[in-house]
């Protein structure tokens, strides 16, 4: 896998788990906001998500999630996607865009910088306080022997 | 045999009328918004979601609505919404090993790589009502319960994956192991219908968006002897996992969200003597549904006796009892279709059972005679 297809699944994954206000509120601040057409919806559909027993067996398909995309065409003739869990038109649409953008040399580094390394940041710090958060419910059990040793 | 009837508009609308008035309620009473039926009633959603088997909490929370709390009825409006949207594609499978843990334990081993985490149980809770939630609860109160919990510096809760405890029986060999051979495509119910026999895969979908009752009743007939296959909880845990997703367009996998699973994973009936190892079954189904997941992972073991050369005794090992009568859209469309007129049908039946009697009748007063 190239660098360059990594810091681009980083950058979406990113995009996706960020809550929508927060892109929403990226936009807004954008200094140039850019010309983009739409190209494809944002549209609804679904997904099957899958397992595997014992979690490394045979693959099963264990039901569907709601999933929304959008295709956008920014002026520059670079494409952007994305493909978000839910409902939101909204959020797959900023994340489009923001995923054009980012793929422009003039522009991409500097979003890196003031958008999608916040935005991860900010995932680790929900992450850690979760962690907090289910710690003190860590339980060491003690047995009683039963006497057969 | 039922058949068409005309008519009857007017009342029908009158009932869709009444229908609403009754989900309403008492106009005096607030009215419940989706926000608060997804975070205050999220094991109502989570069942919702994971029977009607779509994942998207806003959608489980107005069907939940919809359906007045008939949580069944609100499984039947999602499957019946889920048709009118088209399929993008299959996601990779989920990874469970890196989920964000919210609840983890295990029965077979009391110290378990990164230990036992509770989590948001009703386990060890005294099933009293509780008054304090009658009324408008103070935020400090729940504030302080959350910090009660002795802090436990020494074992780091798990940022990285976590480690599973049927490996600790693998990296022994007394466990049969779990590896995907020719990784074949698995059967899709949504696309094709059950055919007997059904693989593995294809009876793990059709168990996950089983009837949550009918698979513990299964479970449960399996420990009562109706085809015992002994059973430990080896692990069970619940989390967040994040899915991902490969778009014709991209060519290469991206992250488009979190789920929140719970996976079970039992320790079953050895099979063999010199090789003895243990067989394992597997449950895992949408939001936290424990009952669920466990229930699921003792039907999907029973459902293997045919293949680990065991005896059939119960109805829980009977692949074509299990499969066919899981759905509860289906068991509910079934059963509920006794309501709609079968009118001529039963005219025939009247018509049948009149004539019985009248033969009879007759031949009594000939006798007579």
């Amino acid at each position: 896998m190239s660098t360059e297809q990594t810091t681009r699944q980083e950058w979406m994954a990113a995009l996706a788990l960020a809550p929508e206000a927060r892109l929403q509120e990226a936009w807004n601040r954008l200094e140039a906001q850019p010309q983009y057409k739409v190209v494809r919806g944002p549209e609804t559909g679904l997904v099957m998500v899958r397992g595997r027993t014992g979690n490394s067996g045979e693959r099963f398909n264990l039901g569907e999630m709601t999933v929304t995309r959008c295709t956008v065409n920014v002026d520059e003739g670079i494409m952007g996607h994305a493909f978000i869990g839910g409902l939101s038109h909204e959020h797959a649409r900023l994340a489009a865009v923001f995923d054009a953008l980012l793929q422009l040399p003039e522009r991409g580094e500097g979003l890196r910088r003031t958008l999608i390394s916040p935005l991860q940041q900010e995932r680790q710090a929900y992450l850690a306080s979760r962690r907090d958060e289910v710690r003190p419910s860590r339980v060491d059990f003690f047995t009683l022997v039963r006497g057969e040793e | 045999m039922y058949v068409a009837v005309k008519g009857g508009e007017k009342a029908i609308a009158a009932a869709h009328r009444m229908l609403a008035r009754e989900r309403r309620g008492d106009e005096s009473v607030p009215e419940l918004s989706l926000e608060q039926i997804r975070e205050q009633l999220s094991l109502s959603v989570d069942r919702v979601m994971s029977e009607g088997s779509l994942y998207d909490p806003h959608l489980a929370a107005l069907a939940v609505k919809q359906a007045r709390g008939d949580l069944m009825e609100a499984i039947f409006l999602l499957r019946a919404y889920r048709t009118t949207l088209p399929r993008f594609g299959y996601a990779l499978p989920v990874d469970t090993s890196r989920m964000h843990i919210r609840r983890r334990i295990s029965a077979t081993f009391k110290d378990v790589p990164g230990g036992q985490i509770l989590g948001p149980t009703f386990d060890y809770t005294h099933r009293l009502l509780d008054w304090d939630l009658s009324g408008h609860r103070s935020a400090e109160k729940d504030a302080d319960a959350l910090v009660s919990g002795e802090m436990d510096g020494a074992v780091e809760a798990t940022q990285e994956a976590m480690p599973r405890v049927l490996d600790v029986l693998g990296r022994e060999g007394i466990i049969e192991s779990e590896t995907s051979g020719p990784d074949s495509e698995p059967g899709d119910l949504t696309r094709e219908p059950l055919t007997l026999p059904a693989g593995r895969s294809m009876r793990l979908q059709n168990l996950a968006r089983a009837d949550e009752g009918f698979l513990l009743a299964m479970g449960y007939s399996t420990q009562r002897g109706f085809g015992n296959s002994h059973p430990f909880v080896g692990e069970i845990r619940m989390g967040e996992v994040e899915v991902e997703f490969t778009p014709e367009e991209l060519g290469f996998p991206v992250t488009i969200g979190e789920i929140t699973l719970t996976e079970c994973e039992t320790v079953n009936q050895f099979i063999g003597s010199g090789d003895a190892r243990f067989t394992r079954g597997y449950g895992l189904t949408f939001g936290q549904g424990e009952r669920k997941a466990m229930s699921m992972a003792l039907v999907d073991r029973s459902l293997r006796a045919g293949e680990l050369g065991e005896e059939v005794r119960g109805p829980a090992q009977d692949g074509e009892f299990v499969l066919y009568h899981s759905d509860n859209v289906e068991a509910s469309g079934f059963v509920q279709h006794l309501k709609l007129p079968h009118y001529v049908d039963f005219q025939s039946e009247l018509a049948l059972v009149r004539g019985l009697r009248r033969d009879s009748t007759d031949k009594e007063e000939s006798h007579e005679r």
